[in-house]
């Protein structure tokens, strides 16, 4: 099995997938010669400018004509340069491609993906490493998914590619170069709406995504140093998040931690935290904890600043350390 | 305003290229869209529906356009005066009526939009939202798609001129121009934003002029007058199908109504423009114009007017009959296959 980057596999399943489906575009800022983060490098060269589109710089512009596009049979994959400036767009998202299917009664709905790059540790800055996935994972209609390890990115673009409803798929600026995976050559799907757990355990449950499932990871592994296991679960969809393997998983710990890069009020790990408490309040055995950003506006620029916003392994060590021993 | 447009003689029908048929089936869709509207608005200041939103004066230029467009290929993406537009392209006074009543057969969405929010994928109408200017940008890719095709399907959206102050509108009109997508922006322009005036809308002393800035022709036309109306539209959609690029029309109406049965327009607007707008209905107007080319006589027009009035009784009727969507409903059609 070939082992790649996050970024070379959200090229290469693209790719695969315009050369077996015609009516798929990519369209974006900057995508033609490649994209900011090399995200879409070769396929103006495979597919034309036609299927390629370098868009003008207007996010509420590319999701808007996306959204037409796929009203006429077109599969746009629209790409927002970085999250932090998906705003512009969030009324074509969520009052238009969101509500289509359901305001028309099912005369109309919008198969269209929108890429978004997102996050920080990468010395961006505020507006060029936010978290936005909170906004969009309230909003019925929608699917938003968040794949940490390549062999998911592949299988999780490609289930998205195909869905008939419009998807935000978030991909971590940090892990596009910094994570690599196995991924087979063949066209898997990783389904919508599963989450996955990738590292069994029996002494807490941690809930995830993103770059901070690989943080999470790196933990549990110095906490089984400690001889305490952490489950690590992968929500890798955000919404609807897959409430069973949630619940199963308090179950079998019987304590939680949820880990998220996005600041902590109204972030993630309020709805993790509900459904739990909610429908499996009698499984715990501790009260849900959880790390995130700080509730400030964004990731400030300066290296100890940076550094004080991000979510470390040490910091999620140190939060199951204190969860094991409640 | 209404001061600035200058009334011109209404074409004669050969100069259009329009037979009998077609200009007395305009003239018929615009008394049914007149009698409609103003049946819903009754139903609406009588309680028994909720919300109701006109397009009274707006119908010449609404005729027009969909009779500009080839029905078997052309997608139309509208707001939501657009009634007179709906009925020329074929959707049926018992649709209407079970939208208007939020039925559950209600062909738009099945009673979870307000009235007047059309939607028919067999007549390639999008569905359109209330936030205003959105459905410029899904005609700009409708648009493209059809042109990636190598389709020769045209684009017909519209908005009303509050709504060309939306950044939506400089999003939509840039994208079509720099891919020559073939659209037509048609911008039924009454003057008013609910109760904000054009000169507070805007400092261009015409919408038209705007189409310089994406480098598109922009027409202003009178948007009361239907063949003037309809000779403007028919060149930018063939235009537009040659291949040639999307096209701005002023099209400058009047409102003859309050924005929607919420408004009391009697807080803003002056009784004098009022009767200007009213002195420019385009109904009677296009009834002049057939009686003397010979085309209506006074009888024709009685006849028709009762046919009409049958027409809007028996929808009325018809989605009085039917029930509301069942509560059970809530949750259908939000995501594929559910």
């Amino acid at each position: 099995m070939a082992v790649k980057t996050m970024v070379q596999t959200i090229r290469d399943t693209l790719y695969g997938e315009m050369e077996r489906d015609p009516n798929i575009i990519v369209m974006g800022e900057d995508v033609g010669m490649g994209g900011v983060f090399r995200a879409t490098d070769g396929l103006r060269a495979a597919f034309g400018e036609e299927r390629v589109i370098d868009t003008p710089l207007a996010e509420s512009g590319i999701v808007g004509v996306a959204i037409g596009a796929s009203l006429n049979g077109l599969r746009p994959v629209a790409e927002i340069q970085f999250a932090d400036f998906i705003l512009p767009a969030f009324n074509q998202i969520v009052n238009e491609a969101a509500k289509m299917r359901y305001r028309s009664g099912g005369d109309f709905w919008c198969p269209l993906v929108i890429r978004v790059p997102y996050g920080g540790n990468i010395k961006g800055g505020i507006y060029h490493s936010q978290s936005v996935e909170a906004y969009f994972a309230h909003v019925p209609g929608l699917t938003v998914v968040a794949p940490a390890f390549p062999y998911d990115a592949a299988g999780l673009l490609r289930a998205a590619i195909r869905a008939e409803d419009p998807v935000l798929f978030l991909e971590h600026k940090f892990t596009y170069n910094a994570i690599r995976g196995e991924v087979p050559a063949d066209d898997h799907l990783v389904p919508i709406g599963q989450a996955e757990v990738k590292r069994p355990g029996k002494n807490l449950s941690v809930f995830t995504y993103g770059l901070m499932l690989h943080y999470s990871l790196r933990a549990a592994e110095d906490l089984a140093k400690e001889g305490l296991e952490a489950e690590v679960v992968d929500l890798r969809t955000l919404l609807p998040l897959d409430k069973e393997t949630i619940l199963a998983s308090a179950r079998k710990t019987g304590k939680v931690l949820i880990v998220h890069e996005d600041s902590k009020t109204g972030g993630l790990g309020a709805e993790v935290s509900a459904i739990i408490a909610e429908e499996g309040f009698e499984y715990l055995d501790a009260p849900i904890k959880r790390v995130t950003g700080p509730d400030v506006p964004a990731v400030p620029y300066a290296p100890p600043l940076e550094e004080a916003f991000m979510p470390s392994p040490e910091k999620v060590l140190h939060a199951m350390r204190e969860l094991a021993a409640y | 305003m209404a001061d600035t447009v200058q009334t011109r003689p209404l074409a004669a029908p050969t100069e259009v290229g329009l037979g009998r048929e077609e200009l007395l089936g305009m003239y018929r869709t615009m008394l049914l869209a007149r009698a409609l509207g103003q049946r819903m608005w009754l139903l609406a200041r009588t309680g028994k529906t909720h919300f109701a939103v006109s397009g009274d004066g707006h119908e010449a230029v609404q005729v027009a356009a969909a009779q500009a467009l080839d029905r078997t290929q052309d997608w139309c993406i509208p707001f939501y005066r657009d009634l007179a537009m709906m009925l020329h392209l074929g959707i049926t006074a018992r649709d209407v009526m079970l939208d208007d009543m939020a039925r559950a057969e209600a062909p738009f969405g099945r009673g979870r939009q307000l009235p007047a929010h059309w939607s028919a994928r067999r007549l390639r109408i999008v569905s359109g939202s209330s936030p205003v200017t959105t459905q410029l940008l899904h005609a700009a890719g409708v648009a493209l798609a059809s042109k990636l095709r190598g389709e020769t399907a045209v684009t017909l959206t519209t908005c009303g001129d509050g709504a060309t102050s939306e950044g939506d509108f400089h999003e939509a009109l840039n994208f079509a121009s720099v891919h020559r997508l073939p659209v037509v922006f048609v911008v039924e322009n009454n003057g008013w934003a609910i109760s904000v005036p054009r000169h507070k809308q805007m400092a261009v002393a015409s919408i038209a002029e705007r189409a310089a800035g994406y480098a598109m022709p922009g027409v202003t036309v009178d948007g009361t007058d239907l063949l003037e109306s309809y000779k403007v539209i028919k060149e930018a959609v063939d235009r537009a199908r040659a291949g040639e690029g999307p096209t701005l029309i002023d099209a400058q109406v009047v409102r003859l109504v309050p924005h929607s049965t919420n408004d009391d327009e009697r807080r803003y607007r002056p009784a004098e423009e009022l009767a200007d707008a009213k002195a420019r209905d385009p109904l009677p107007r296009y009834r002049a114009h057939l009686v003397a080319q010979r085309l209506l006589t006074e009888a024709d027009d009685t006849e028709l007017k009762q046919e009409v009035a049958q027409v809007v009784d028996d929808a009325t009727d018809f989605a009085e009959r039917s029930s509301y969507p069942d509560p059970s409903e809530i949750a259908t059609h939000l995501y594929a296959g559910r």
